[in-house]
C-alpha cells in the first residue's frame, strides 16, 4: 500500500526512468561478455496495467509496459534532451507557432501494416474527440491547425508558441487502421496492443503477468533481450523474496532494502543496484489563505526550525537529497544558487518574535494576541515516508515553540473533503516533476480554484508573468531566467518548505550487461541490454 | 416442502432488492468518485477532462437514474463495464478471476472439514486429557498467528532458504513449455504453501464447535441408553453420537458458501495469487462502483443460497426438523 499510493502520485511514470546530473552510482560488471540476442528479463510489479492504449490510461504500470510497445514522435534521450522517435527530425517555424515533424520511413506496425503521418493525425484527432474518456486532451487542445500534408510528414499549428508543445507529441501514436471508425473504450487493443516498439505484446494472464517478445524488426534494430516480462507481485516484501530466490530480475527497492538488506558479498555477486535521484520531491505545504501562514516571515522560520537533512537521514536512510525547489539538482531549470533557509533553530526563534510570536506562558507554546501556535498537519494515509517526515517535523517545531498535530487520512477523503475544500492548515505532500519546467498548473495564480492543484493558495504576480513567459517560448536560455528567477521567489517567498527529493533504487540481476545509469535512468537503453549466451536463462 | 422452497425463494426477491439499494447507497456515500480516484493531482488533467470523464461514466445523472439504470441492465443479467481505464465487462473481470478463488477456498474448506471434525471428536472423546489440550493449543495457535506472518516466514524458509518450494504467483516462469503432468506438479507446489497456512488458519473455529457438540451429544439419554446395551466405544461415537454431533457443521457450511468466492486481500497480495479479495479490494479504492457492486451482488445472491441450503440439508439431516414434530419419539 504505501509504495504504491506513493507511485500513484509520481505522475510522470517510471521511477526507474528518471534522472539527476550528479554522476549515477552505477556498479561495475562482472565482465563484459559478448553481446548475444535472447533470455528475458522479468520485472515486478505491484499493480497491474489497467489498459494498454496508454491515451486512456493514467497509472505507472499501463505506461511501463506500453512504453516498451508503443513509440511517439519524440522522446527524452539519456540526457533528457528531446530527440526524435518515430520523427526523424523536426522544424520549428521562426514565429514558434508551426512545428513539421519528418517521419521515419519504412516503419512498420506489429502487425505488418506500415506507420504514416496518417496514424498520427488519427492519434492527434482520437485524443481531442470530445467521446474519448482521456485525461490528456489538454495539450493538443492547443493546437489550431493539424495536418498531413504527405505520409511521411506531420505539421502543427498553434494559435500562440507553447513550449511544452514539443514534449507532448511523446504521446504513444496509435494505429490508425486498427482504430478508425471504432469506439476506442470497446477496443480489443487495450488487452491485445499493436505498436511500433521495441517489443511485441504475446500474453496477458490477468492478475499474473504480462508477456512481451522481442520485435525482430524494429526500426532501431531488433534488442538483444528476447522477452520482456512484467510480473504482478503486490506485496514488495514477497517482490524482495522472489528477487533473492531468482523468480524475478529487476524490482525497485526501498531505502532500508537498499542499505540493509543488499549490502552482503553474495546478493552483490548476484545483482546490481543503481542510485539516482527521482523525479519526484516532498514537500511541507501551507494554506496560504489561513491567517496563521498569510506572514511569509513565519513561513520562513518554520523551514529555519526544520533540519531537513535529519529527515533525509530518518527517512530515507541518507538516499535523498535536500529540495530547495520545485527542479530536480542537475537538470537544466534547476538553479544551484539557491537556497533556502539552513537548519538554524535560534535564529527561527528570532524570526517568530520579529513575527509577533512570543512566549507570555511558561508552556512552552508561543502566543500571539492571546492565541497558541497550533497547527496541523495532514498527511494521506498508506505513505509511512510521509508520516514519519511528519513525525520529525513535530518535533523540530516543538523546539522553538509551536504545536504540531499530526492526522493521517484516506486518499479519498483526503482529497474531498479537505484539499478540495481547501480545509487544511498544512499537509506533506509529493509531486512528480515532469521533464518540461512549467510551473503552470501549480503555481499560477489562475489555478487556485476547487480541484485545481494550486491548492495552498499561492499568488504572485511575479511568479504568474514569469510561468506565463517561460512556457510561450523555445528558446532555452529564455526560459531558464524565467525558471532561475522562479526558484529565487520560491525560496523567498516560502510558500512550502520544500524537503527532499528521494532516490530511485532500482536492482538489476547481474547477468545483464550494457546497463548504463544516465540522467534519464536505466530504462533509456533497454532495446541494447544484453545476457552473455552462456549466462542466458530463459 | 415444496410450498417452503418457494416461499423461500420468492422472499429472496425482495431481500436482494433491499441489498442492492444499501450496497448503491453506502458505496456512494464513500467520499471520491472513480474519475477522482484515476485523475487526482494529475496536472495534465483539465477540469473539462475531469467533465468529460464524468460524462462518460454517467456520474452527471443524479443518483436514482444511476441506480435505476444499474438495476434494469442487472435484470437482464449484464453488470455492466468497469469504471477502470480498460472498461471491460464486470462479468469478465469476475470471471477470469473466479475459478482460482474458488478452487482454493474448496479445497481448503474441504481440508478444513476433513481435519477439523476428526480433531473435535477426538478431542471430546479424550476431553481434557493430553490429547484434548494439545490440539486446543495447535488449533488455537493456527488462529492467533497472523497469516500473513506465518507465510512470509515459510516463504523466507522453503523459498529463499531453502529453495525447495516457488515463492509467489501459479506457475513457473515457461510452464507453458511442459507437459500437462510437470504443470499440474508445478501448480500444487505453488499452491502448497498457501492452501496449507489458510488451512492451519481455519481449524480453530469448527474444531471448536465439533468438541462441544460432541461433548453435549455425548452426555445425552440414548448415549447411555447405547452404552448400557453393551455396544463397543467405536460403534457408540461413530454410528449413535456423529451423526448427530454433525448438525452444527451442516450450519458452518451453508454459512461457508458466500465465503467461497471471496479472497482476503493480505493473503492474495502476499502469495500474489490473483483472486477475488484483491479484485474487490482494488475496486472499492478506486471507486469502481459497477465492479463493486457486480462482486457484492453476486456475494449476496451465494449468502442467501448458502443459507437456503443450509436449511434444507438440516432438515434433510434431523427428523425433527423435518417433520416439524418436535422432540416427540
Amino acid at each position: 500500500m504505501t509504495i504504491r499510493l506513493f507511485i500513484c502520485l509520481l505522475l510522470v511514470p517510471l521511477v526507474l526512468l528518471s534522472c539527476s546530473e550528479k554522476e549515477p552510482e552505477q556498479p561495475k560488471p562482472r565482465t563484459v561478455g559478448v553481446p548475444a540476442f535472447g533470455d528475458a528479463l522479468v520485472a515486478g510489479s505491484i499493480g497491474e496495467p489497467s489498459t494498454l492504449i496508454p491515451l486512456l490510461a493514467s497509472d505507472v504500470p499501463s505506461r511501463e509496459v506500453a512504453g516498451q510497445i508503443y513509440s511517439g514522435l519524440v522522446r527524452y534521450d539519456k540526457n533528457l534532451k528531446l530527440e526524435g522517435e518515430l520523427a526523424e527530425s523536426w522544424d520549428i517555424s521562426r514565429d514558434g507557432l508551426t512545428i513539421t515533424f519528418h517521419l521515419r520511413k519504412g516503419v512498420k506496425w506489429h502487425d505488418g501494416q506500415p506507420f504514416t503521418a496518417h496514424d498520427v493525425l488519427f492519434t492527434y484527432l482520437v485524443t481531442i474527440d470530445p467521446k474519448t474518456p482521456t485525461a490528456y486532451a489538454e495539450d493538443f487542445k492547443q493546437v489550431k491547425k493539424a495536418e498531413a500534408p504527405d505520409p511521411f510528414t506531420f505539421r502543427v499549428t498553434y494559435s500562440k508558441p507553447f513550449a511544452p508543445a514539443l514534449e507532448s507529441w511523446g504521446v504513444a501514436i496509435l494505429p490508425a487502421h486498427l482504430l478508425e471508425g471504432k469506439d476506442i473504450t470497446k477496443s480489443e487493443l487495450a488487452r491485445k496492443p499493436v505498436g511500433t516498439g521495441p517489443y511485441r505484446f504475446k500474453e496477458w494472464l490477468p492478475g499474473q503477468k504480462l508477456v512481451l517478445a522481442a520485435n525482430l524488426d524494429y526500426f532501431e534494430g531488433r534488442p538483444y533481450v528476447g522477452g520482456y516480462v512484467y510480473r504482478i507481485i503486490p506485496d514488495s516484501s514477497t517482490m524482495y523474496m522472489e528477487l533473492k530466490a531468482g523468480g524475478l530480475d529487476m524490482m525497485g527497492l526501498s531505502p532500508v532494502q537498499y542499505q540493509r538488506q543488499t549490502s552482503g558479498k553474495a546478493f552483490q555477486s548476484r545483482f546490481n543496484k543503481y542510485r539516482y535521484p527521482a523525479s519526484a520531491y516532498t514537500y511541507l505545504g501551507y494554506n496560504l489563505r489561513h491567517p496563521l501562514f498569510r506572514d511569509r516571515r513565519v513561513r520562513q522560520a518554520i523551514t529555519t526550525a526544520i533540519n531537513k537533512d535529519e529527515i533525509i537521514q530518518g527517512v530515507l536512510l541518507g538516499m535523498g537529497q535536500i529540495a530547495h525547489g520545485p527542479y530536480k539538482p542537475g537538470t537544466w531549470p534547476y538553479n544551484p544558487k539557491v537556497k533556502d533557509f539552513n537548519y538554524n533553530p535560534d535564529l527561527a526563534r528570532r524570526m517568530l518574535a520579529e513575527a509577533g510570536w512570543r512566549e507570555s506562558n511558561s508552556d512552552g507554546i508561543l502566543m500571539k494576541e492571546g492565541k497558541p501556535f497550533s497547527f496541523t498537519i495532514l498527511t494521506n494515509q498508506g505513505n509511512d515516508l510521509r508520516l514519519k517526515t511528519a513525525l520529525i517535523i513535530q518535533q523540530r517545531l516543538k523546539v522553538v515553540g509551536i504545536d504540531v498535530k499530526i492526522r493521517v487520512i484516506e486518499w479519498a477523503s483526503f482529497l474531498k473533503n479537505y484539499i478540495d475544500k481547501g480545509d487544511f492548515e498544512a499537509l506533506i505532500m509529493g509531486w512528480s516533476m515532469g521533464q518540461d519546467p512549467d510551473l503552470f498548473d501549480v503555481w499560477h495564480s489562475s489555478k487556485t480554484g476547487p480541484r485545481e492543484l494550486n491548492f495552498i493558495g499561492y499568488k504572485n504576480p511575479e511568479v504568474d508573468r514569469l510561468i506565463e513567459a517561460g512556457r510561450s517560448t523555445f528558446a532555452l536560455d529564455e526560459r531558464r531566467r524565467c525558471y532561475f528567477r522562479i526558484q529565487e521567489i520560491l525560496a523567498e517567498d516560502q510558500p512550502y518548505t520544500f524537503l527532499y527529493v528521494p532516490d530511485a533504487l532500482p536492482v538489476v540481476n547481474a547477468r545483464f550487461r550494457g546497463i548504463e545509469a544516465a540522467p534519464a535512468g536505466i530504462m533509456h537503453n533497454f532495446i541494447k541490454w544484453y545476457v552473455p549466451k552462456e549466462e542466458q536463462l530463459y | 416442502m415444496t410450498e417452503y422452497l418457494a416461499k423461500r425463494l420468492l422472499l429472496m426477491i425482495p431481500l436482494l432488492f433491499g441489498i442492492t439499494l444499501i450496497t448503491f447507497g453506502v458505496i456512494h456515500l464513500a467520499p471520491g468518485e472513480p474519475v477522482e480516484m484515476q485523475v487526482a493531482m494529475n496536472p495534465k488533467v483539465s477540469a473539462e477532462s475531469r467533465e468529460r470523464l464524468r460524462k462518460f461514466y454517467e456520474l452527471d445523472k443524479p443518483l436514482h437514474v444511476q441506480y435505476g439504470k444499474w438495476v434494469s441492465r442487472l435484470a437482464r443479467l449484464d453488470f455492466g463495464r468497469s469504471f477502470a481505464p480498460d472498461g471491460r465487462p464486470v462479468i469478465d473481470k469476475i470471471r477470469e478471476r473466479l475459478p482460482i478463488t474458488i478452487s482454493l477456498n474448496l479445497i481448503v474448506l474441504l481440508l478444513e472439514f476433513a481435519l477439523a471434525i476428526p480433531i473435535g471428536i477426538m478431542a471430546a472423546t479424550h476431553r481434557d486429557g493430553p490429547l484434548d489440550r494439545w490440539t486446543t493449543v495447535l488449533v488455537f495457535l493456527g488462529f492467533s498467528t497472523p497469516l500473513f506472518w506465518l507465510s512470509l516466514i515459510l516463504m523466507y524458509l522453503f523459498g529463499v532458504r531453502l529453495g525447495w518450494m516457488p515463492i509467489s504467483g501459479l506457475h513457473s516462469l515457461g510452464y507453458e513449455t511442459h507437459g500437462l503432468l510437470w504443470q499440474a506438479w508445478d501448480l500444487g507446489k505453488h499452491l502448497l504453501i498457501p492452501i496449507g497456512v489458510a488451512t492451519f488458519g481455519s481449524l480453530a473455529g469448527l474444531s471448536r464447535y465439533m468438541r462441544t457438540s460432541m461433548i453435549e451429544v455425548l452426555g445425552q439419554d440414548y448415549i447411555v441408553t447405547a452404552r448400557a446395551k453393551g455396544l463397543s466405544e467405536r460403534v457408540v461415537i461413530y454410528r449413535h453420537a456423529l451423526r448427530n454431533a454433525l448438525l452444527p457443521a451442516i450450519t458452518l457450511l451453508g454459512l461457508s458458501v458466500p465465503g467461497l468466492i471471496g479472497g482476503s486481500v493480505i493473503f492474495e497480495s502476499i502469495f500474489a495469487i490473483p483472486g477475488m479479495g484483491k479484485l474487490f479490494y482494488d475496486s472499492v479504492m478506486s471507486r469502481d462502483y459497477p465492479l463493486v457492486m457486480g462482486v457484492l451482488f453476486i456475494g449476496a445472491v451465494l449468502t442467501l443460497v448458502g443459507n437456503l441450503l443450509a436449511d434444507l440439508s438440516y432438515a434433510f439431516a434431523d427428523p425433527r426438523i423435518r417433520t416439524g414434530k418436535g422432540g416427540r419419539q
